[in-house]
């Protein structure tokens, strides 16, 4: 068995194992960082096949920012696991229907028939020295150039979406305006000379 | 190609042994003497108050959201770079119209006032 296989091997039996610990844990902060981890193990097999940008992106995107989001919701969010488990028996026939649905279609789409070496064989092993990076962003701004520029539309849309959901403005709430503390002009806005009336002798009775 | 990546290979199993190394000797040479009142969950020395999980202010996850949006147009930048010399004109104004059009969205968060902390 070559090296190349054993660390095949070795990714996919720890993504697996996480993927299972994902479902399985009750805790759900336990159940984040093993999602975590099977995007490593995920990121190392596209690695080997050679994927390199895309292997380093799911590090960068997935395990900086999605899931440090959703660890940081996950734990703080009032989360009552006990209402959450109440629905579970009325649910699960129909759980089941969809569970079997899904299972069903991805078993036709990625079966034996339209997989395995006999279908497409391997692809030539890239030399030392080619780059994914290159190749990718050749096709991607070349060929798909019209999708990457949907892909800056649906971005505008979510951050427009974001904003409309989540966003309340809060009169009631006090704060400070920077631009117009720097606007405060030294004599007039700071200083008050009040006239007084001039200095007197007390006169002693 | 993926013997370059050998020693990030040999990076990740040297980081996963030392990390788990560094427990395993703490946990077998440590002394434990665990009774009732280590074991409580406490809160700089009193009883916790309450729960650890409580509702927080949305404006924490809005900030995060953004900052994943634009996380992704900057994953985008790194493979736009490697080929610019290769592109020439058509990638710079592609990458300039891709841009743009995010910049849309910056003004919009700015002036709709989601970048303010009160």
């Amino acid at each position: 068995m070559s090296f190349e296989r054993i660390v095949f091997f070795a990714f996919a039996a720890i993504l697996i194992y996480a993927a299972t610990m994902v479902i399985t844990r009750r805790n759900p902060v336990h159940a984040v960082l093993f999602l975590v981890l099977a995007f490593f193990a995920s990121s190392g097999i596209w690695m080997l096949a050679e994927a390199e940008f895309l292997a380093i992106a799911l590090v960068l995107v997935y395990v900086g920012a999605v899931m440090v989001l959703f660890l940081f919701v996950v734990m703080m969010l009032d989360i009552d696991l006990a209402t959450i488990r109440a629905g579970f028996m009325r649910y699960l026939p129909i759980g089941l229907i969809v569970a079997v649905a899904m299972a069903a279609l991805m078993i036709m789409v990625v079966g034996p028939t339209n997989f395995g070496l006999e279908q497409i064989a391997a692809p030539e092993r890239l030399g030392a020295d080619a780059s994914n990076t290159e190749a990718l962003a050749m096709t991607l701004f070349t060929v798909f150039l019209y999708p990457f520029e949907i892909a800056a539309v649906l971005l505008l849309v979510a951050i427009i979406a974001a904003i409309g959901l989540t966003l309340r403005q809060r009169p009631e709430t006090k704060y400070q305006d920077t631009g117009k503390q720097v606007r405060v002009r030294k004599g007039p806005d700071r200083v008050r000379v009040v006239s007084m009336p001039a200095e007197k002798k007390l006169e002693l009775k | 190609m993926l013997e370059n990546y050998l020693p990030v290979l040999v990076f990740l199993a040297v980081g996963t042994i030392v990390g788990a190394a560094m427990i395993a000797v703490g946990f077998v040479l440590g002394t434990r003497k665990p009774d009732s009142e280590k074991n409580s969950p406490y809160e700089c020395g009193f009883e916790a108050f309450e729960d650890a999980r409580m509702k927080f202010d949305v404006r924490f996850y809005l900030v995060a959201i953004l900052f994943i949006i634009f996380d992704l147009e900057i994953a985008f930048l790194f493979p736009w770079a490697v080929v610019l010399d290769q592109l020439g004109m058509t990638g710079f104004i592609a990458m300039a119209v891709f841009l743009g059009i995010l910049v849309i969205g910056f003004i919009y968060e700015w002036k709709k006032g989601a970048l303010e902390w009160e």
